[in-house]
């Protein structure tokens, strides 16, 4: 692939997800709306499925206010580290055999470290801000990625033995016979359990938790600066589905269909799930959330290590 | 209202028997409960006597103050220029006490009962604050509703009880930065710690403009990390001064302030008012008006419920149950707007009945509500109750046992759910409530799961009371035929002379009521809601003094609160369930 060849595919990329992204606001609000008998946005557009340019156009228009005692300069700056990480991890992720703008040799590694990154955004965010509900919500963010990150990676690692690589490709094409969910499900549980606080969602929003930190990291946000981050949500909610599903739902795998039309409908329906799970489930408490992570989640994933390298290497040699 | 139990041995005897001299008087009332006059000097010894004697006076159910000194009608009592009075109750016997203390008109003094009751706090801070009596002995003496440099005390009765009253209010930066000055919180100044262990406390302050503290309620948290070490509630941001409102409107107008007073319960604090006014009045009401009044009572206490209901999943994180219960919110609202002709604030009732008959097809619709709820409840058990994470978030957390709960003077679900079946329905029945079915619920753990359980299973119990109301609806008048009941039937006026002068004097006047003091308390869906009234003859209220229970169950939240996180103490504030506008009144 030439550089030109691959930057008009970026620039394409992007585009197609900020709208994703965008669209998929309207859908959360909307199904949320279907879930709560009740009708969510419906007024611009059909079925209001406008209304996520008219609040792009609302938000762009809003005045970027900083507070008085704040950091200017990181406070502006940490919008753009939400959403920008999220962005350069989509370019390893394989939406059909050979679509990838790189189809990089770690590439499981890269999206984990991505994700990872967006942490920063959050503390940076806070910091700066100077307020204590911010400060509050960035101490959070700061102590769940530790956490969580600990046995997100871990999680994944049965799969990435299963398939003998961390290239997305590899592992998709790994899956022709059997989904790895089936081999894994502890692995996908975990997976998704992390993924869900990686993409700081309801019931891990802790570092937002608008019940008792109003807005959490982002309550001084106004304009564009809160935009960011909450494109950087909805876009890291659209990187895990999709290495959820090239990791354990078979990647563009599937009949009669085109594969990357079954790559996004899979991404789809996971996706939906996330806003099915924030519709139904309570938050749990900070202290909860980190002795989870700890008790509970890492010696499982660690197990499930374990048990997975022990099968791998005695049916290898068998 | 009536206090049916009988009283087996009198504490007012064993009060003069104990102080002697120091019982100065027993005032003649149509209360069913002594009201003793008591000396200064034995003003803390009488309430330590009924605070330590057998089957004690565990609850101090009010603390108040009334300025004498444009009284007319006081034959017999003590002189006095402002009388400081407390009603203390007995759960164990099931019996009131109230004691009256007479004061200095010009600088009113009292000894503080705070060593007593540390629930007599805040009402002494608010009997400060409002009539300027000086508790010697308190704690922390300060204004609580008004602010810190207001001048004067709002229920004096030489205080302007209007704005028009003054020279127009001018505010300059002078006066702006006087009165930000003045009204600054600041936890030093407050006695409280700003280092725990050496660590620098991070003060933050929750609210008044806070999603979570449900009304404009502040709190000052002192933090170590995110646990709490000190929390410091500050209140008056919804004060209106409802009781002075009380002393200038008719009899009558005051009925739709009562549904401000707790504005999630509609009718329900209407009915203490009336039963006070009624009992003054001597007016028996009609069966079918207590009946439709027990009803709508009920069914304002399920909407009230819900709304607690809903809003304490949302500050778990659970989402979408209020959603649902809004619905279902909906439906009793077009039950209530069938038959009152109004949702939150109906002032349906009135002085002797209610103020229309129902409306043709009411059951009908009263029926389909008792249908429908029942299997939403069962969703909702589902979805938030058996909910282990929601259990997770509630469970041991927050633990207000019954001590606690009658220290701090708290009454309703939260005192049930510690243990104590302490319901005013069932142990003084008023409207009737004595004939219908109904279980009071209690819970043993008194956590906020345990306070969540008890409203849950009560609105079952309302269900339960609201379907023997719709099948029982006794007939007649929904009006006693009275005169002093308010307003006069109309079907005469135009026929006789006699009728039309009571009807337009009445209606432009305002009704009048007997010279007396009397008493009305119900079970609201928060507590113990009591009024007390002192008809000086004439077409307004001498005294209007309103015991919200959502006041008194704010005050045990600096005990509760150290230890807790943040986010278990926006539980802990939802599972009180107060209203801001109950508690500032």
């Amino acid at each position: 692939m030439s550089a030109a060849f691959t930057l008009i595919l970026s620039v394409w990329l992007i585009a197609a997800l900020l709208v994703a992204a965008g669209v998929f606001t309207w859908v959360e609000r909307r199904g949320l709306g279907f879930l709560q008998e009740r009708l969510g946005p419906n007024r611009v557009g059909p079925f209001g499925f406008f209304q996520w340019i008219a609040d792009t156009v609302k938000l762009l228009f809003k005045a970027d206010e900083v507070p008085p005692d704040g950091d200017a300069l990181t406070f502006r700056l940490a919008p753009a580290l939400a959403a920008t990480p999220v962005l350069v991890g989509f370019a390893v992720v394989a939406f059909a055999p050979g679509w990838a703008i790189s189809a990089l040799d770690i590439g499981v590694i890269f999206i984990l470290a991505m994700l990872a990154l967006t942490v920063y955004a959050m503390v940076l965010g806070a910091w700066a801000s100077r307020n204590r509900y911010a400060m509050l919500g960035g101490l959070r963010a700061a102590a769940q990625m530790l956490s969580y990150e600990a046995f997100f990676g871990l999680s994944l690692m049965g799969v990435v033995m299963l398939a003998g690589s961390m290239s997305l490709g590899q592992i998709v094409a790994a899956q022709e016979g059997l989904w790895f969910v089936v081999q894994q499900p502890l692995g996908a549980a975990l997976f998704t359990i992390a993924g869900i606080a990686a993409a700081h969602r309801l019931p891990f929003d802790l570092q937002e938790s608008e019940q008792d930190l109003v807005a959490g990291f982002m309550t001084e946000y106004s304009g564009m600066g809160f935009a960011l981050f909450f494109l950087g949500e909805y876009l890291a909610i659209l990187l895990v589905s999709a290495l959820a599903v090239t990791l354990f739902f078979g990647g563009w795998l599937g009949p009669w269909l085109p594969a990357p039309v079954w790559f996004g409908l899979k991404v789809g329906a996971l996706a939906l799930a996330f806003v099915w799970i924030r519709a139904i489930l309570p938050r749990p408490r900070y202290d909860q959330l980190v002795a989870f992570a700890w008790k509970w989640a890492l010696p499982l994933a660690l197990a499930n290590l374990l048990v997975t390298g022990a099968v791998v290497v005695l049916g290898g040699s068998a | 209202m009536s206090l049916d139990a009988p009283r087996i041995d009198d504490p007012a005897d064993e009060l003069r028997a104990r102080l002697g001299a120091g019982v100065v008087a027993e005032q003649a009332t149509g209360e069913p409960f002594p009201v003793l006059w008591i000396a200064r000097e034995a003003w803390v010894e009488a309430h330590r006597a009924l605070r330590e004697m057998e089957r004690p006076f565990t609850l101090m159910a009010d603390l108040w103050g009334t300025d004498e000194t444009a009284r007319h009608h006081r034959p017999g009592l003590p002189p006095s220029g402002v009388t400081v009075t407390s009603h203390l109750v007995s759960p164990a016997r099931n019996a009131d006490i109230r004691l009256k203390l007479a004061c200095d008109g010009a600088a009113p003094r009292a000894p503080s009962l705070t060593p007593v009751y540390p629930g007599a706090d805040w009402y002494e801070r608010e009997t400060f604050d409002m009539l300027g009596v000086q508790f010697e002995g308190h704690p922390l003496l300060r204004r609580i509703y008004m602010p810190n440099d207001w001048q004067g005390h709002p229920l004096r009765k030489n205080h302007h009880a209007r704005a028009t009253e003054k020279p127009p209010y001018r505010m300059t930066p002078e006066s702006f930065a006087a009165t930000e000055e003045a009204n600054t919180l600041d936890p030093a100044r407050l006695g409280l710690p700003t280092h725990r262990d050496g660590v620098e406390l991070m003060v933050l302050n929750m609210g008044p403009h806070h999603p979570s503290t449900h009304g404009v309620f502040r709190i000052l948290l002192g933090l170590d990390g995110e646990e709490i070490v000190w929390a410091y509630p500050d209140l008056g941001y919804h004060h209106r001064g409802a009781e002075k409102m009380a002393e200038r409107q008719t009899w009558h107008g005051f009925i739709p302030y009562c549904d401000r007073i707790d504005y999630l319960g509609g009718v329900t604090h209407e009915l203490p008012y009336l039963m006070a006014v009624e009992s003054l009045c001597g007016i028996e009401v009609p069966e079918r008006a207590q009946c439709i009044r027990v009803m709508l009572c009920e069914i304002f206490r399920i909407t009230s419920h819900l709304l607690f209901y809903g809003t304490l999943a949302q500050d778990a994180g659970v989402m979408s149950p209020i959603f649902y219960m809004f619905v279902d919110r909906e439906r009793a609202y077009d039950v209530i707007q069938a038959i009152t002709g109004g949702r939150m604030h109906p002032a349906f009732l009135r002085i002797g009945g209610v103020a229309m008959d129902l409306p043709t097809g009411w059951d009908g619709l009263v029926r389909d509500f008792l249908d429908w709820m029942p299997r939403r409840l069962d969703d909702y058990e589902g979805m938030v109750m058996r909910s282990e994470m929601f259990r997770a978030r509630t469970k041991g957390v927050a633990l207000a046992d019954a001590e606690t709960c009658l220290k701090w003077s708290m009454t309703g679900p939260s005192l049930r759910a510690a243990g104590l079946p302490w319901d005013i329905r069932k142990e003084r029945p008023y409207s009737g409530y004595e004939t219908y079915e109904f279980d009071v619920v209690t819970a043993e753990a008194g956590d906020i799961y345990a306070r969540t359980r008890v409203r849950v299973d009560e609105m079952r119990e309302s269900l339960r009371i609201i379907r023997q109301c719709v099948d029982r609806m006794p007939g007649g008048p929904v009006k006693a035929d009275h005169p002093r009941a308010f307003p006069p039937p109309r079907a005469q006026t135009l026929e006789d002379i006699e009728t039309l002068i009571h009807h337009f004097v009445g209606t432009a006047w305002g009704p009048r009521v007997p010279v007396g003091e009397a008493t009305g308390q119900i079970e609201s869906a928060r507590g113990l809601a009591q009024y007390s009234i002192v008809s000086d003859d004439g077409g307004h209220s001498y005294r209007t003094r309103i015991r919200t229970p959502s006041f008194a169950n704010l005050q045990a939240i600096p005990e509760i609160a150290p230890g807790l996180t943040v986010a278990d103490l926006v539980m802990h504030i939802a599972s009180l369930d107060f209203v801001m506008s109950d508690v500032d009144k």
